[in-house]
């Protein structure tokens, strides 16, 4: 079974309804949960995410408070892993410890950090291991040599940054990707998953086959910002999220005939992998 | 103390590479690629070659005699970065990134600026080594600074104004990380402070330290003995750093100053090691001026290049083990340092400047006549005459 991975931030438009794309989401076919955290300075993000983080935080989100929201969503009834998605900063404010702490309280699943390259990491990863809740490491198309040493060290799956620069919708993706995702996943002894940029069917369709799971970001905030309006308001949300599902399933529809076609085979051991935290 | 930072770039606990992984193997090419440049006697020729030749070094030590009379105390000297090509002490650093890029293949240039100091030195290098410049310049800076803007354009660069968060220096250095991110392939980022990820704060200190190592001798020749007190101002502190770097195994006392903006007791100043607290900002631990859940605050100065959140870690790490005293200036003290400097000895300096210049008109009358102060006047202040002139009539009072 191939990933799919949607990104979605905490707090935009608002927490309810952060809550309930989660829930639509889940139901939609997504396979894991990726929770962004606001950040005043998102040194990895394009202008899509930028202004939902600004969004989220005029409303007075936080990283606590993203945690917590975990929790809801889990009381709610959303299983699949959540994965946080954090800038370092507020991390190292909350305390390492303490973050780890509220997360497992919470039900989350992973931690990623862009802006917490692999030598800067060792203290968190090990205290993912403590936590049993994996660090989630990325690769990028200049990593080069670095792939190994990465992947060596790689819990529960290897994000890799599809091309150079930040979050955001692209037309095209580099040509070199698939090359660059067979020398990934030749290290790697953990699934490959792969984000940045990807925003339509038919890149999912194209990469699907190159990978173990496909990561949407900007695509899907962008479609939140332009349903904002009607995701705040509680009378006209359930049908906003109806119109965001409907979206979104058109995205991974690719995703979702192959997962009919392969009805049979039961495994779900990539997923199973990240909640329990498991390394390999 | 010399010696660091240690091969991880850590000063202490601070320093280090907090950036996408996307730019560990550019970061890791680029202190390559220095180490070996500096270890380059031919690199090092060429460097001063381009100082001496085209910026005007060595720039001169003054010796501001009335000022020295008017305070009655220590014997004030002012290290003139303002006499550099282009009125400050960034060309140098400029100059040193620029030759490196070349050696390295790149072409094309990208900066940030704030007041555009650091963006006119980069447009003016580019323009000399036959570079493309782009420059990165937050929107409320670029209506601010329309002149400088103008010189950047003039000398052929690219003026590219930024429209995210407050429109200033901070998100003029997001974008210019993230325009880096998707095109280091072929790109060279210039940065203009001691900030950012290693190598970076090591890099720019390398090219600034000209600054205290001229003073040093210049010190010994006018005076047949160090100073005792050295005074710089600190945004990112490049300008300070490169003063009191080569005193720093000397009995001398070195003092760095912030913007204190409207006074460290309000939340609008820009006093980043005296009120702030350990973070990550632009690829670097440090401190920063933030907010309890993280959040980098908007900082405040009249001066648009003290106008910044973080400090150069190495700062951070000298704040830390208590070899440099951090204090902290307001705009109104500024100013009055910048009025008293233009009257008494016929120069204009910087606002930035001015910062250093009003904390040694404090400690001066407090000195005997015996003691030397020197301070590191690290740019002119012909940009500023129109911020001074608005306050002056009322503006910046309000």
């Amino acid at each position: 079974m191939k990933h799919f991975i949607p990104f979605i931030v905490a707090g935009d438009p608002c927490e309810e309804a952060t809550i309930d794309l989660a829930i639509a989401l889940e139901q939609t076919g997504a396979t894991m949960l990726e929770l962004g955290v606001p950040y005043s300075d998102p040194l990895a993000d394009g202008p899509i995410i930028q202004r939902a983080a600004s969004r989220a935080l005029k409303n007075g989100m936080t990283l606590t408070k993203a945690l917590t929201l975990i929790g809801q969503m889990r009381k709610k009834g959303v299983k699949i892993p959540i994965i946080v998605f954090t800038y370092y900063n507020p991390v190292l404010q909350l305390g390492e410890e303490r973050f780890f702490a509220l997360a497992q309280q919470n039900g989350a699943s992973g931690v990623l950090i862009p802006d917490l390259p692999f030598e800067e990491s060792e203290h968190m990863r090990t205290l993912g291991e403590t936590y049993d809740i994996p660090y989630i490491s990325l690769v990028a198309p200049t990593s080069d040599e670095r792939i190994a040493m990465i992947a060596s060290k790689a819990q529960s799956f290897l994000y890799c940054v599809s091309s150079l620069g930040v979050t955001g919708v692209r037309d095209s993706l580099p040509t070199k990707l698939h090359e660059f995702l067979q020398q990934v996943k030749s290290y790697s002894r953990v699934p490959v998953v792969v984000g940045f940029g990807i925003s339509t069917a038919e890149q999912v369709e194209r990469l699907q086959h190159v990978c173990d799971g496909i990561v949407i970001g900007s695509a899907i905030v962008q479609k939140i910002e332009q349903l904002q309006d009607e995701l705040n308001d509680v009378h006209t949300r359930q049908e906003a999220l109806r119109v965001f599902s409907q979206y979104v399933a058109s995205l991974i529809e690719p995703l979702k005939m192959r997962v009919r076609k392969n009805e049979s085979e039961t495994t779900t051991k990539t997923t199973k992998t990240v909640s329990t935290g498991q390394t390999d | 103390m010399l010696t660091l930072p240690n091969e991880r770039g850590r000063f202490g606990m601070f320093g280090g590479k907090f950036v996408p992984e996307t730019l560990m193997r550019p970061l890791a090419d680029i202190e390559q690629q220095l180490h070996e440049a500096l270890a380059d006697p031919s690199f090092h020729a060429e460097y001063m070659r381009h100082l001496y030749e085209y910026s005007g070094r060595p720039t001169a030590l003054t010796f501001a005699k009335n000022l020295t009379e008017r305070l009655g105390g220590a014997k004030m000297y002012l290290k003139r970065e303002d006499l550099n090509h282009t009125g400050a002490h960034k060309i140098n650093n400029a100059i040193g990134q620029a030759l490196l890029a070349r050696r390295m293949g790149k072409r094309k240039i990208i900066a940030e600026t704030g007041a555009g100091q650091h963006g006119v030195a980069a447009a003016t290098v580019a323009a000399r080594f036959g570079m493309e410049c782009k420059v990165f310049m937050g929107e409320e800076d670029v209506k601010r600074q329309a002149l400088n803007v103008f010189r950047m354009k003039l000398l052929g660069a690219q003026v590219i104004p930024v429209t995210s968060g407050n429109r200033t220096l901070k998100d003029a250095t997001n974008e210019a990380i993230r325009y880096w991110v998707e095109h280091c392939d072929d790109h060279f980022y210039m940065i203009g402070s001691v900030v950012g990820p290693h190598p970076y704060p090591m890099m720019v200190r390398e090219f600034q330290r000209i600054i205290g190592e001229e003073a040093r001798e210049q010190m010994l020749k006018a005076e047949g003995k160090l100073p005792h007190t050295i005074i710089a101002c600190v945004g990112g502190g490049s300008n300070a750093i490169g003063m009191f770097h080569p005193f720093l195994d000397d009995d001398v006392e070195c003092i760095g100053v912030e913007a204190a903006g409207k006074g460290v007791h309000t939340t609008e100043h820009a006093a980043t090691i005296t009120k702030g607290t350990k973070g990550v900002i632009h690829g670097s631990l440090t401190y920063v001026l933030q907010d309890e859940h993280g959040q980098i605050t908007e900082p405040y100065s009249i001066s648009a290049g003290l106008d910044y959140p973080g400090v150069g870690p190495e700062h951070a790490y000298l704040a830390h083990i208590g070899r440099v005293r951090y204090e902290s200036v307001t705009d109104e003290e500024a100013i009055a340092a910048l009025q008293m400097t233009a009257e008494m000895e016929g120069i204009i300096p910087a606002i930035e400047s001015a910062h250093a210049l009003a904390k040694a008109f404090q400690i001066a009358p407090l000195r005997s006549s015996n003691e030397i102060i020197l301070v590191c006047l690290s740019g002119r202040g012909d940009k500023d005459v129109q911020t001074v002139m608005n306050y002056l009539e009322g503006d910046g009072q309000k």
